[in-house]
Parts: structure tokens; C-alpha cells; sequence
């Protein structure tokens, strides 16, 4: 069985670092901080690969099934006798395997932290964030119950804001982490109304007994529920779909992706762990969580999370072939990335071979971690080198950072799905499932994998080759031996996460899943890929005209894709000229004049009367003997002469 | 002739007129505290006066005039009290420097 404290240390040692490096790190730990918060963050990996190889080996399979376990629940808020919100822990594939990524990739960014972090004045605080956000992660991917997940995913989002917002000196990192906020926010708003009305009609907040009433066909709940509906359209499915559309705002889906570009005003290891590893897949987990919920009962919201998930991926890939800004070409491909595990999920089924497609997400979801964080990494050296993001600053740079562009290189391969690396395993399966079950959506997958290949490949060549570079200045190599370990030890999971025979550990319904091979169909996604690779190469290898030329042939397509297709610029018309013009205004004046002239009227009356009869207290005593005096005349003279 | 109830009535009314005449005219504070003990005296003789003509067999307004005796003799003490407070702080006993009190 699990063992529950090891399993509750996880997420509580990066939480304890957060209070002692939050509360006294400015004090007594200002050099020791990295130390501190790396230290129980390797604790709580090696807990966590623990959990996962006991999970997985020892104790995780009854009858060929894998089980869900909650070894840890307890009751958190009783409302009453039959409602309350609990907190626990639970143990089963999928977060099994978010245990093993969140705290693998965060320790490689604690660790990347301590040479890339050096010097800030801001260090332990810096250190306590991450520890706040390693703590909120975990404690989403170990939920038990809709609401602590929506607890612990509101906690993600307030460290991501306070972590793209680490250099609040600068008015563009503010303005990206307010951005990044008020979207993801926005996005929740759907989540939680999505919760209400789950909630609400299988009568339980907790997964299991959530998944089960509104799985089960002809089950008390699932007929109650068929009897709500809002504007034609069942209460069930307006649950998926609001809590689909949280997912979609954290995990940065079209069309509430805008706030990914700018949420790289944060520190570049930042961006490795929140906004390329993990914090965006939240949105692939929650829609995996409760899978069966989409899969089963409401289909028709599953196909639709494939085609926002299939548009994203092909949107963000053009996108990111026109960007200048190094880690805003990773944004967007990791929008890409996940588009593609969305998509995995629509196309899948439950159970059997028919649900290929979830354990391709989940397979996608750690091997894009491990290549997304090496190459977000990658790109932290390179900045950290140059000091700048823009590619026009860059060229040559393979000689000066020889480990950098080895793991670079390595990583790009991989995104790219050339054999055998990791990414070419996962997308295959990914293809594969979308192959059987949507032709479509095989289509521009396919597509989208090329561009993949060509825009990794330029921003590649744009680094490491394409002009001579000349160093100015003092020259510091690539860093110290803590930015280099990361590097490595993530290509290496780059390189071998994809041998891991996914299918049997993780599936949508707990059977192991065998995953077929066909050498065939992997040759059209190849190749795509390598053609991809070769276009980049002959058009950026050496500093030429062709780029150039190739852009002013595509003219208005290229302008388009370089300005993001102008969602930024619609976003601010609908806020700016419609929302704020429209109810903004009018609500305000509202506020000023009606709202607050109400209360402004109530004062001022008092205070004119007041002002009116200040004058009768004089302090004469006299005077007040013949106010008595004169009341108990008028008195008398009533009381005996009118009643 | 015999004096009745309305000649005992009427000078108490006018030992109540004089008591409050001199509340409002004079400055001195033991001046007017006096006023107010003719005023109350006033009502003492009232208490009496009834008692004896309206409900002979009775002692309530005996009573009731020993208590306001007592309490009168109580408010005296107070009020001079103050009125010696008075004139430390501002060694004067004239109505107007209680003005100040107010604030």
C-alpha cells in the first residue's frame, strides 16, 4: 500500500522551504537560499521516483489493473452533514507520473537557479516563490476532490503571477504578469462555475465517486441531470465545457493563449518550469482527470477540445516561424506542444485500444516536459551569455558554449520526432491516435509537425551558426558547473524518456495498453520533419538573403503571422473600445454619482443639521435652564389646554 | 381666617418664580444653587400642602418631601464640590467661566 507520509512529504517539503525562505530568507539565509530550497527539493524527488517505482512495481496493479489509492484524506471545511471539502492525496497513473515530472524539473531549475540566479538582490525570495509554486503543483496533481484542485490551481496561478513578475522593476514584466493573471483568471471564472454545476448534479465533489455517478448509465444522478438544461444545451455539457474552458486559459489554448508570449518577462528558468513543463499542462491533466466524465457522458465536448486542440497547435507552430525573440519562439511552440496533447485527448476513447490517444497526451506531457525544459534552459544559458533574447544578437555561438548547443541540438531533434529520441515516440502515438479516429486532425497534425521541425531548426542555426560571433567585453563561458548539470541530466531524459514503454503503465482505463508499432506510418511524419529540418538548414545555416526573400514572397501571410494574427490587437479593441466604453463607462458613472452621491447625501444631511443646532449647546447654563423651562411651559400648556 | 390649601399654593408658586427669577439672573454660582433649593423648597411646601388638605390620613408626601430634603442635601454637597473645582482651575466663581466646560 502507499505510504501515506512519504507521499504527503512531497508536496510539504517545498512548502516548508517556501515559510522558512519566505518569513526569514531576507534575514539569515540570503546567501543559503538556493542551498536550502535545492536541498528539499532533491528530498522530495527522490520521495517522488520512490512513490513512483512502488506505485508502478511493487503494489500499483491489482488483477492487471492499475488502482486509484487515497492514502491520505481528511475532512477540511464541514459545511454540513453532507457537505464538506476535503483535502487528500491520490495515488494512480496519472499523477503518479506529474509527481515524477513536476519534481524532476523543478529540482533541475533549483538547480540551473543557483548559477543563473547568482547575484540578484531578490535571491531568497526568489527561492520561496519557487518553493510556493513546486508545493501548489504538487498539491494539484495529488487532489482528490474538484475543489482542492481548483484550490491548489488558483495557488499555481498566483506564483506564476509573482514569478513572471519577479523583476517588478520593469513596466513590462508587470504588465505581463497582471496580463497573464486577469486571462487565467478570467478562464477560471468558467472552471469554477464548471465545478458548481458538476458538482451540483452528480451531488460530490470527489473524482471518484464524480467520474462514477456520471459515468454509469441510468444512474439516479446522470437522469437527474438530464433534466437541467440552459439555452438548449444539457447542464452537463455546459459543465464540461466551463471546466474545459479553465483548462484551456492555464494550458494557454486558442483563443486565451495571449498571455504565454509575454509571461517570458519572467526569469528564463521560471518560464522552463511554469510556462513550458508544467504549470501549462494543468489544463491536459484536468481534462485527463476526469476523462471518463468527457469521454463517456459528453463526446461531443471531447471533439470539440480536439479541434481547439488541433487549430492551437497549427496556429502557435506559424506563429512561432516569424518570431525574432528567442523565448517567444519556445512560447509558442510549447502552445504548439500542448495543442497536441489536447488534441491526443479528443480524438482518444475510454478503455482498450480504442484509448491510444490518452496515454499518447500523458506520454507527450512527460517527454515535452523533459526536451521543453532543456531547451528553455538551453536558451537561459544563451541569454545568460549574450545578454539579450533577440536572434539578430546570436549567430556562431557553438564554439562558445559547446555544452549548450550539444544538449540544444539534442533537444531540438527530439521536438521534431526524428527517431529514436522522445519526441518521436510520443508524437508518433499521438498521430497514430488521430489517424484512426480523425482524419482531419491527422492532417494538420501532420503539418504542424513539419513546421515544428523548421522553426526549432531556424531558431537553432539563428544561435549556433548563421553569422561569426564576436565576444565583447569579459568573457564567462558557459556558467558554472550548476547551469551545466541540468543541461545534461535533461538531455539525457530527452534522449531515453522515449523508451519507456508508456502504454503499460499508464492508460485511460488502468489495463496495460499494448502500443503497436508500424514502421510504415511513421514514414510521412519523418519525413515531414526532416524536410522541415532542411529547409531551415539551407535558409539560415549561413547568413543569407533568403529569408528575406521567402518572407516578402509570403507578404501579407508573414506580416500577419509576425504580428501573432493581430489577437493581441483584437483583445484590446473588444477591452479597450468596446468593454470599456460600453459598460466600463457607464458603470462608473453609475458608481460616482449614484452609488456614492447616496452616501454623500446621507453625510451631508447630518452634517448641515448638526452644523444648524451647534449653536444651541453653549456651555451657558442658564440657557439650558430655559430651554427646560420653556419645553415644560409648552408642555403644560398642551397637556392641559389641547388634549 | 383660616389659611386654605390655594394660600399655601400660592406661595409656593411664588417661592418657585423667585427661585427660578434668580437661576437665570444671577452670575454667582452659589447664588443660583441657593435658587435652586428655593425651588425645590417649593415643591416640598406643595408636597405638604396636599398631603394635609387633599388626602389627610395619609403620609406619602410627608415621605416623599423628607427624600427630596436628603437629596437636596446630597446635590448641595455636590454642587459646591464642583463650584470649589471651579475656582481652582479658574479662580473665579462666575457662571461664564463654566462655559469652558463644554469642550
Amino acid at each position: 500500500m502507499p505510504n501515506a507520509i512519504n507521499i504527503a512529504l512531497i508536496p510539504l517539503l517545498p512548502f516548508a522551504g517556501f515559510l522558512l525562505l519566505g518569513l526569514f530568507g531576507k534575514k539569515y539565509f540570503s546567501k543559503t537560499a538556493g542551498l536550502i530550497g535545492t536541498l528539499l527539493l532533491l528530498i522530495s524527488c527522490l520521495l517522488a521516483f520512490q512513490t513512483a517505482y512502488e506505485y508502478f512495481f511493487v503494489y500499483g496493479k491489482v488483477n492487471g489493473v492499475y488502482q486509484q489509492f487515497v492514502p491520505l484524506q481528511f475532512v477540511w471545511l464541514q459545511f454540513s452533514k453532507t457537505l464538506s471539502i476535503d483535502m487528500g492525496l491520490m495515488i494512480d497513473p496519472i499523477s503518479v507520473v506529474m509527481l515524477v515530472v513536476v519534481t524532476f524539473v523543478s529540482l533541475m531549475v533549483h538547480i540551473y537557479s543557483l548559477g543563473y540566479m547568482k547575484g540578484e538582490a531578490r535571491f531568497p525570495v526568489y527561492y520561496s516563490f519557487l518553493g510556493l509554486f513546486s508545493f501548489s503543483m504538487l498539491g494539484l496533481v495529488l487532489a482528490t476532490n474538484i475543489f482542492q484542485i481548483y484550490i491548489f490551481w488558483e495557488l499555481v496561478g498566483v506564483s506564476s503571477f509573482l514569478l513572471i513578475g519577479f523583476y517588478y522593476e520593469k513596466p513590462s514584466a508587470v504588465a505581463a504578469s497582471k496580463k497573464a493573471f486577469i486571462v487565467t483568471r478570467f478562464a477560471d471564472l468558467g472552471f469554477l462555475i464548471g465545478i458548481l454545476i458538476l458538482s451540483y448534479c452528480s451531488n460530490t465533489l470527489s473524482f471518484a465517486e464524480l467520474i462514477q455517478r456520471l459515468t454509469t448509465p441510468g444512474s439516479s444522478e446522470l437522469q437527474t441531470a438530464a433534466g437541467y438544461s440552459f439555452m438548449g444545451i444539457s447542464a452537463l455539457t455546459w459543465g464540461a465545457v466551463l471546466v474545459f474552458i479553465g483548462g484551456a486559459g492555464k494550458s494557454a489554448m486558442f483563443p486565451l493563449h495571449i498571455w504565454l508570449p509575454d509571461a517570458m518577462e519572467g526569469p528564463t528558468p521560471v518560464s522552463a518550469l511554469i510556462h513550458a513543463a508544467t504549470m501549462v499542462v494543468a489544463g491536459v491533466y484536468l481534462v485527463a482527470r476526469l476523462f471518463p466524465v468527457f469521454a463517456i457522458t459528453t463526446p461531443e465536448v471531447l471533439e470539440g477540445i480536439g479541434w481547439v486542440g488541433a487549430v492551437s497547435a497549427i496556429f502557435a507552430a506559424i506563429i512561432a516561424c516569424t518570431q525574432t525573440d528567442i523565448k517567444r519562439v519556445l512560447a509558442y511552440s510549447t502552445m504548439s506542444q500542448i495543442g497536441y496533447m489536447m488534441f491526443a485527448l479528443g480524438v482518444s476513447k475510454y478503455g482498450g485500444e480504442e484509448g491510444l490517444g490518452y496515454t499518447a497526451s500523458i506520454f507527450h506531457l512527460f517527454t515535452h516536459a523533459m526536451f521543453k525544459a532543456l531547451l528553455f534552459l538551453g536558451a537561459g544559458s544563451v541569454i545568460h551569455y549574450v545578454h539579450s533574447n533577440e536572434m539578430k544578437d546570436m549567430g556562431g555561438l557553438r564554439k562558445y558554449l559547446p555544452i549548450t548547443h550539444i544538449t540544444f541540438l539534442i533537444a531540438c531533434l527530439a521536438i521534431a520526432g526524428v527517431p529514436p529520441l522522445a519526441g518521436f515516440f510520443s508524437k508518433e502515438e499521438i498521430l497514430l491516435a488521430a489517424y484512426q479516429h480523425n482524419q482531419a486532425i491527422y492532417y494538420i497534425a501532420l503539418i504542424t509537425s513539419g513546421i515544428t521541425a523548421f522553426y526549432m531548426f531556424r531558431l537553432y542555426f539563428n544561435i549556433f551558426w548563421s553569422k561569426p560571433y564576436h565576444p565583447h567585453g569579459e568573457h564567462h563561458g558557459e556558467g558554472v558547473f550548476a547551469m551545466v548539470l541540468p543541461l545534461v541530466l535533461l538531455a539525457a531524459g530527452a534522449l531515453f524518456a522515449g523508451f519507456i514503454p508508456f502504454g503499460t503503465l499508464v492508460s485511460s482505463d488502468g489495463k496495460p495498453l499494448e502500443s503497436h508499432f508500424h514502421l510504415s506510418f511513421s514514414i510521412a511524419p519523418v519525413a515531414l520533419g526532416l524536410a522541415g529540418i532542411f529547409a531551415a538548414l539551407v535558409m539560415y545555416k549561413l547568413k543569407n538573403d533568403k529569408p528575406a526573400r521567402v518572407s516578402a514572397s509570403l507578404g501579407g501571410l508573414y506580416t500577419a503571422a509576425y504580428h501573432k494574427f493581430y489577437i493581441d490587437e483584437l483583445y484590446l479593441l473588444i477591452t479597450k473600445k468596446v468593454l470599456f466604453n460600453l459598460v466600463g463607462r457607464p458603470a462608473a458613472w453609475f458608481d460616482r454619482n449614484v452609488v456614492d452621491g447616496l452616501v454623500n447625501f446621507t453625510g451631508n444631511v447630518t452634517l448641515s443639521v448638526s452644523e444648524g443646532i451647534k449653536k444651541m449647546q453653549s456651555g451657558k447654563v442658564q440657557q439650558y435652564g430655559i430651554y427646560v423651562l420653556s419645553t415644560v411651559i409648552v408642555l403644560s400648556v398642551l397637556f392641559i389646554y389641547v388634549w | 381666617m383660616e389659611p386654605g390649601l390655594y394660600h399655601i399654593l400660592f406661595i409656593s408658586a411664588a417661592l418657585f418664580f423667585i427661585g427660578v427669577y434668580g437661576f437665570f439672573t444671577r452670575r454667582n454660582l452659589i447664588t443660583m444653587l441657593m435658587s435652586t433649593e428655593l425651588i425645590l423648597n417649593s415643591v416640598n411646601l406643595n408636597f405638604i400642602a396636599f398631603n394635609k388638605y387633599l388626602w389627610p390620613g395619609k403620609m406619602d408626601g410627608l415621605f416623599f418631601t423628607v427624600f427630596v430634603i436628603a437629596i437636596a442635601a446630597a446635590e448641595a454637597a455636590v454642587g459646591i464640590a464642583i463650584i470649589i473645582n471651579l475656582y481652582r482651575s479658574h479662580q473665579s466663581i462666575d457662571v461664564a467661566s463654566a462655559e469652558d466646560l463644554k469642550y
